[in-house]
């Protein structure tokens, strides 16, 4: 008899124990809800006014992330492709978690919460530290002082792009391959590329945002199609 | 003192089996008080509302440190943001001319109007984070595993769905935080590729800025009554619609796939 149903076992009664717990949520919610709706009240700006385009223009706060990724990337990058691979990754997960327990998980747990991490660190960042022309202002600093426009950036000659890009993505499908046998045999092939690939990507963007804030570096690579 | 309280427990005893056994009530509810385990399970069979659950759960399924409440906490956002929603309704005409004019009458004419916005707008945000939360807990617990993978697959589509909604709701209000928002988010669409008139690879398939990916959100270039229009009729109708159908699939499918999962690491190998 398996664990899970030795466990199902152990039932108790839906009625009250399940739903008495359930009204207690929905009435803790709702009483929350009542008093922060009657505390503070929605924003009202002015009337909307196409004319009159506010320093800086911001996406609602979960969107934010991505609007500050726009500061690293290309929008077709910041705003579909990364998006999209979100979805994609997150819709993947089942398919790609060998289904491990306890301290097996760790690679899983870590990299969710990354990402997790990664995606509310840049939405505070363009709700909290983002003024006008998207410079960077500390919470406390004055936003009607305007900022000098940032340094101007460069892109790295594809010389060192193709080489740095190729070394890193092969690299990164490489080594693990290598160094964790045990992870690759778990997945096969198909699940270990996907992954991977998927794993690279993510660590990529924060990579190529300290790229940016180290090394003034705007894109990796220059492309005639597109640039990254 | 004593003798007083149990003939107050006593009558209301005889009310309460007077009023159970009464034509009126049994036409309602065709069971007995749920006190004993025979009318507990009948309590939840027979109502179509808390049939959702099973009659009898796991242990620890009912246990708020394992499930956190979010799922449920989501739908009944959902609801919350249903009713208010319809009260907001009545008040509010999506038209660029008096879209504006409709909120400032909610807040300072319509009686409750400032409180039933208040409630959608925050209903709205906390539903983002319950949702994310909810995600959360179901990866923490591994729930997504087999047989679940497909449910994960239903709630990340609830998830942006969620996302979605609370988007197009955003430029209801018609204030400059409404319009530039919209502006700045629906930017984003014009950079895809091959479909958006700034991404790359759009000569291929001939889009330009009257044909592509923005223009098809928007009913035009720029944010304006057609934009209005159509966040409307997908925020008041069609995502609502298909989040309902998918919350139906979502609760069904938990049951179907075998109730709630089991605590992190005492999951079985299938």
């Amino acid at each position: 008899m398996s664990a899970e149903n030795a466990r199902s076992r152990d039932l108790v009664h839906t009625w009250p124990h399940l739903v008495y717990r359930e009204l207690c949520a929905l009435l803790a919610a709702s009483v929350v809800l009542w008093i922060v709706s009657l505390l503070v009240d929605a924003p009202l700006e002015e009337l909307a006014n196409a004319t009159l385009t506010p320093n800086p223009a911001k996406a609602p706060w979960y969107f934010l992330g991505l609007q500050e990724l726009l500061v690293y990337f290309d929008p077709w990058i910041a705003g579909v492709a990364i998006p999209g691979l979100i979805i994609l990754g997150l819709a993947a997960i089942p398919y790609l978690d060998p289904g491990e327990d306890g301290s097996r998980r760790r690679f899983a747990l870590s990299v969710y919460l990354g990402g997790l991490a990664l995606w509310f660190v840049l939405i505070f960042i363009g709700t909290y530290c983002r003024g006008p022309n998207w410079a960077w202002y500390w919470p406390w600093e004055d936003q009607t002082v305007i900022k000098p426009t940032l340094p101007l950036t460069r892109a790295l000659s594809p010389a060192i792009g193709w080489p740095a890009v190729l070394i890193y993505l092969g690299g990164g499908l490489l080594a693990p391959r290598l160094i964790w046998r045990d992870f690759f045999a778990r997945l096969g092939i198909v699940r270990y590329l996907t992954v991977m690939g998927l794993l690279l990507l993510m660590i990529a963007v924060p990579l190529k945002i300290a790229l940016r804030l180290a090394f003034n570096v705007k894109y990796v690579l220059t492309t005639p199609w597109f640039n990254v | 003192m004593g003798q007083q309280l149990r003939g107050r427990a006593s009558l209301w005893r005889r009310t309460r089996d007077r009023v159970l056994a009464s034509q009126l009530w049994r036409s309602v509810i065709r069971h007995g008080y749920p006190d004993e385990n025979r009318n507990r399970i009948l309590v939840i069979i027979s109502n179509i509302f808390l049939h959702l659950h099973p009659a009898r759960v796991k242990r620890h399924g009912v246990k708020l440190r394992y499930t956190w409440c979010m799922g449920g906490l989501s739908a009944f956002l959902f609801f919350v943001l249903t009713v208010t929603g319809v009260l907001l309704m009545f008040y509010y005409v999506p038209d660029t001319r008096r879209a504006y004019q409709d909120m400032k009458d909610l807040e300072h004419a319509v009686l409750f109007g400032k409180l039933m916005r208040n409630m959608h707008r925050w209903a709205a945000h906390a539903m983002v984070v319950t949702v994310i939360l909810h995600m959360t807990r179901v990866f923490l617990t591994g729930s997504y595993r087999p047989p679940r993978e497909f449910n994960w697959v239903i709630g990340v589509g609830l998830l942006v769905l969620t996302l979605l909604l609370s988007f197009t709701g955003y430029l209801l209000p018609w204030d400059q935080l409404a319009m530039w928002a919209i502006t700045v988010g629906t930017n984003m669409a014009e950079a895809t590729p091959f479909l958006g008139a700034a991404g790359p690879f759009h000569e291929l398939l001939g889009i330009t800025k009257h044909n592509d990916i923005r223009f098809a959100l928007l009913g035009g270039t720029i944010v304006d009554q057609n934009a209005l229009l159509r966040f409307y009729v997908l925020h008041c109708i069609a995502l609502p619609l298909i989040g309902a159908v998918l919350m139906a699939v979502h609760f069904w499918r938990v049951r179907k796939d075998g109730g709630i999962s089991g605590p992190h690491g005492k999951l079985p190998k299938l």
